[in-house]
């Protein structure tokens, strides 16, 4: 079996999964609750500045019957006073030595205010400070948060003041609403931090209701933008965690980074780990399905690491990081083909449309005579199961047409049988870069090329 | 025999309950939302059935109930009678590996909303000045009189019944569709501007030639006659199955059931009436068939249906004679059948086995067992196929601008609500096309 046990920056934890700092970790009932159930670790709600919260204070995105593929949410930080949570962190930690417990912070973007917060955290016996640079409504219009969090020099300072005191790990948490994720980072790490996480809510509006015409959710005949977060913004941190880990300065800083945004299953948390997180962090899934999900969590990615030989989820951390690169350096030369097994085909025809309409026309519509067909070709006259099942035609990728766009394969509703084949282009492998340094007129010019692309028998219709 | 028993009187109300507005959304969401689907293929009258799906899906139940209306006029009464196994489930994609999307229940759940919130089919034209008659305000002439009434032209139908709506008012039974839908539906159409008038009979009221002359084109959706009769003593004694099922819409408090029911015939129509009759109180209730399982001619949705409804079954048995006390029937005597070569039919031809003789107990007999061919042929001496009114691939019949669509055009026997519909609708848009370059001929010279 998988040893799943993690140490980051220093903070030990039996398994790599932690509650974020959010809703499930805000009190010490529930945060025993929750390592009975297993949880390796749990960031406690973000304790600080006093604050008021508001009813209807979660809105969510949901896409077809599936709920809440995305929360949203305009809660703040801990509305209990922070000697109250103080005095349960003390007692969690007391009765759970083997967890990670850490503590998020924000207060006023004063030096003595964040001294006087790590002592008190420090005073609890918690494993580490986690700085919630990040949130993105409520706190920033006061100063705090992301209003720190975007702006690397503000970052720098405020972890100055943090590293001035702590004596235990401190990890800075990154919002995701910047151009660019590394610069806070960096801040971060010239400041002293020693880990990072990522990533905190992204803006977000959830919707309008059509009925009313107000926004949802609806806080006595307002809304506005809330923190974002959930299995839709996965992809968006598996980018920013990755854009992170490829940073030279980051990278050879060898800070470890705590990954959160979306996981929802072992599956997202083993993406996460290959893209270089070394800690995960869970809110919105367990605000869905409660804590519970940890198991599955824990022996998904058990089994996995078993099947695939990983024997330390220290072998799999950043293992996919080294295939993370840009447009420039892709291979040009690199073809693939979209191949339909007709065994598995039920011609739902979902991907002739894609392609007809928004590719690049290579799919036929195959009669069972075999010539191609045109849709909607039956006579008004005909019907019945046997006719319109018998007489369906079978979709085909034109290979020698198809641009291996693989649009047809995404929208295909079953399981193996739209296939992306690779096939030899014929031409020898070529980046952008290398075009751009060897054949600089190819990259500036049309005519050449156009020329460049006939020598190479690149045919785009 | 007695009365209905207060019991089982609700017994035959509609056996599908609507789909709930979450069942629907759920239901809706499954739907793969094909290109050039498969479903809308299978539907006789091609309703672009993912589109009304979709529309389901997102909320849309108003231009769901518009999809619907643009192909199929009555789209409420198919939507509870079509065998969609044989049509538009039998052939979605998911019908393989999953269960098929419940197409009929949602298009109910979509005719259900235009019905509440007093959606109606869209108008195409402003009025013309063509009139077209339209014999039977069943299925068939309903559609074709709302398609041409649709685009301007004023329909008056003639209906020798009552009520309007043919079979699906008096012949469906209720477990399928309600009375007022189909009522509703024939409203629905009225309100589009056609004329129904009741208790018209053709050939008796109206004359072909008095239509013909008053009339641009003159449609036929008569259907067929009364039930075959079987030639045996007793016959009389025998309840005519349309009639039965008749009597369980419009009266039944007044319909009595036997304790020991027989039902000859074995298609859709015999397996509704072994239906109501076990439904309201019949003890047992037995169809009589002359051939096998295998050669029934209902479908086999219904005959799984009607076993587990606990009708049972009596094979290759031929009627002979009624057994009577007084006027009362106390028993079907049968002789035992074997199946032989292939007849016209292509079934096995059954073969009487001589000697074989045996009685089936009975208080209450009824037979179904097909109508006969349209007395409206012979009558307007129109030319024939089969015993049916011969039509064009346009459905015109051998008499110029006179029209036959529905049942009494349909000699291949596969006959449904649904694919008299489409015979309205395409007959109406032949008569349209025909309509114009008359009108276009006229004006030029």
């Amino acid at each position: 079996m998988a040893d799943l046990r993690i140490k980051f920056a220093g903070i030990q934890s039996p398994n790599p999964f932690w509650l974020a700092s959010a809703p499930p970790t805000n009190t010490g009932a529930q945060i025993h609750r929750a390592f009975e159930a297993g949880w390796g670790g749990a960031v406690w709600k973000t304790i600080g500045a006093p604050v008021l919260n508001v009813s209807n204070r979660y809105g969510a995105w949901h896409f077809g019957r599936q709920r809440m593929l995305a929360i949203n949410n305009v809660e703040l930080i801990s509305d209990r006073p922070p000697e109250v949570n103080l005095r349960e962190i003390a007692e969690v930690k007391r009765a759970w030595p083997d967890r990670a417990v850490i503590v998020s912070a924000m207060v006023e973007s004063k030096p003595e205010a964040w001294h006087e917060i790590v002592k008190q955290i420090e005073d609890t016996g918690a494993n580490g400070i986690e700085l919630n640079y990040g949130c993105p409504h409520g706190m920033n219009e006061r100063g705090m948060g992301a209003a720190v969090g975007q702006v690397p020099e503000y970052c720098e300072q405020i972890s100055r003041w943090v590293m001035e005191t702590a004596t235990i790990p401190v990890i800075m948490k990154l919002t995701p609403n910047v151009t660019n994720v590394v610069l806070p980072a960096r801040a971060g790490l010239a400041a002293g931090v020693n880990g990072f996480s990522l990533i905190n809510t992204i803006n977000s509006i959830v919707g309008i209701d059509l009925d009313t015409l107000e926004l949802t959710p609806n806080i006595g005949g307002k809304g506005g933008h809330g923190g974002y977060a959930g299995p839709a913004v996965k992809p968006i941190a598996l980018n920013m965690l990755a854009t992170l880990g490829t940073d030279d300065v980051i990278s050879q800083s060898g800070l470890p980074i705590s990954g959160m945004g979306g996981i929802s299953n072992w599956k997202d948390a083993a993406e996460f780990l290959l893209l270089g997180a070394s800690s995960l962090q869970v809110c919105t899934a367990v605000m869905h399905y409660g804590y519970r999900i940890i198991e599955d969590l824990c022996d998904g990615l058990s089994n996995w690491m078993d099947e695939k030989g990983f024997k330390t989820i220290e072998e799999v951390v950043g293992r996919s990081l080294h295939r993370v690169s840009d447009f420039e350096d892709f291979d040009l030369s690199y073809r693939a083909v979209a191949r339909i097994n007709a065994d598995e085909c039920i011609k739902c025809n979902l991907c002739y449309v894609a392609c007809n309409d928004a590719a690049h026309q290579c799919i036929d519509l195959i009669s069972p005579a075999g010539s191609v067909a045109s849709p909607y070709a039956y006579d008004l006259r005909s019907n019945g199961k046997a006719a319109a099942t018998e007489s369906r035609p079978q979709p085909m990728v034109r290979e020698e047409d198809c641009v291996g766009c693989r649009l047809c394969y995404n929208v295909c509703p079953v399981d193996q049988c739209i296939s992306m084949v690779e096939v030899p282009s014929g031409r020898p492998s070529v980046t952008w870069s290398e075009l751009s340094e060897g054949q600089v007129a190819v990259t500036e010019d049309w005519e050449a090329m156009k020329a460049w692309r006939k020598k190479a028998g690149i045919h785009i219709h | 025999m007695g009365p209905v028993p207060e019991d089982k009187r609700g017994s035959l109300s509609e056996q599908l309950p609507p789909l709930t507005e979450n069942a629907a959304a759920v239901e809706s969401d499954r739907c793969l939302f094909c290109y050039d689907a498969p479903c809308t293929h299978a539907c006789p009258t091609h309703i672009d059935i993912p589109g009304f799906i979709k529309r389901i899906s997102s909320g849309n139940l108003r231009g769901s109930a518009q999809v619907i209306y643009a192909s199929n006029l009555l789209g409420a009464t198919c939507a509870r009678v079509c065998p969609v196994q044989e049509l538009c489930e039998g052939a979605c994609v998911l019908g393989a590996e999953h269960k098929p999307i419940a197409i009929g229940r949602l298009q109910r759940h979509a005719m259900d909303y235009a019905h509440e919130h007093k959606v109606t089919p869209i108008k195409n034209a402003g009025s013309t000045e063509h009139r077209i008659a339209v014999i039977g305000a069943g299925p068939a002439g309903l559609s074709c009189a709302g398609e041409l009434a649709r685009r301007g032209h004023s329909v008056t139908v003639f209906e020798k019944r009552l009520l309007p709506g043919g079979l699906s008012t008096y012949g469906i039974i209720v477990l399928r569709e309600p009375m007022e839908v189909a009522l509703d539906e024939a409203r629905m159409i009225q309100d589009l501007g056609v004329e129904i008038q009741s208790e018209r009979e053709m050939g008796k009221d109206v004359s072909m030639a008095e239509l013909q002359l008053d009339y641009d084109a003159v449609v036929l959706s008569a259907g067929l006659g009364q039930t075959s009769g079987l030639g045996i003593d007793g016959e009389h004694a025998i309840i005519d199955g349309l009639a039965f099922i008749e009597a369980s819409k419009t009266e039944p408090a007044e319909m009595k059931i036997g304790q020991n029911v027989l039902v000859i015939g074995a298609g859709n129509t015999a397996i509704d009436c072994a239906t109501i009759a076990r439904r309201l109180g019949g003890g047992h209730v037995t169809m009589v068939y002359r051939r096998s399982e295998r050669e029934m001619t209902c479908y086999a949705h219904e005959y799984h249906f009607a076993r587990e409804e606990g009708i049972e079954f009596r094979f290759l048995s031929q009627p002979l004679r009624v057994l009577l006390y007084g006027n009362e029937p106390i028993g079907l005597e049968c002789l035992r059948v074997e199946l032989g070569a292939p007849d016209r039919s292509g079934r096995p031809a059954p073969v009487l086995v001589s000697g074989s003789e045996f009685i089936l107990e009975a208080d209450q007999i009824v037979k179904a067992v097909g109508q006969q061919r349209p007395p409206l042929a012979e009558l307007l001496g129109l030319r024939t196929a089969n015993g049916y009114i011969a039509v064009g691939r346009d459905f015109e019949t051998s008499l110029p601008n006179v029209y036959a669509i529905g049942d009494c055009i349909r000699s291949n026997g596969a006959a449904s609500t649904v694919m008299a519909v489409q015979d309205g609708k395409i007959a109406a848009a032949a008569i349209e096309r025909k309509l114009k370059t008359r009108t276009a001929t006229t004006e030029e010279s």
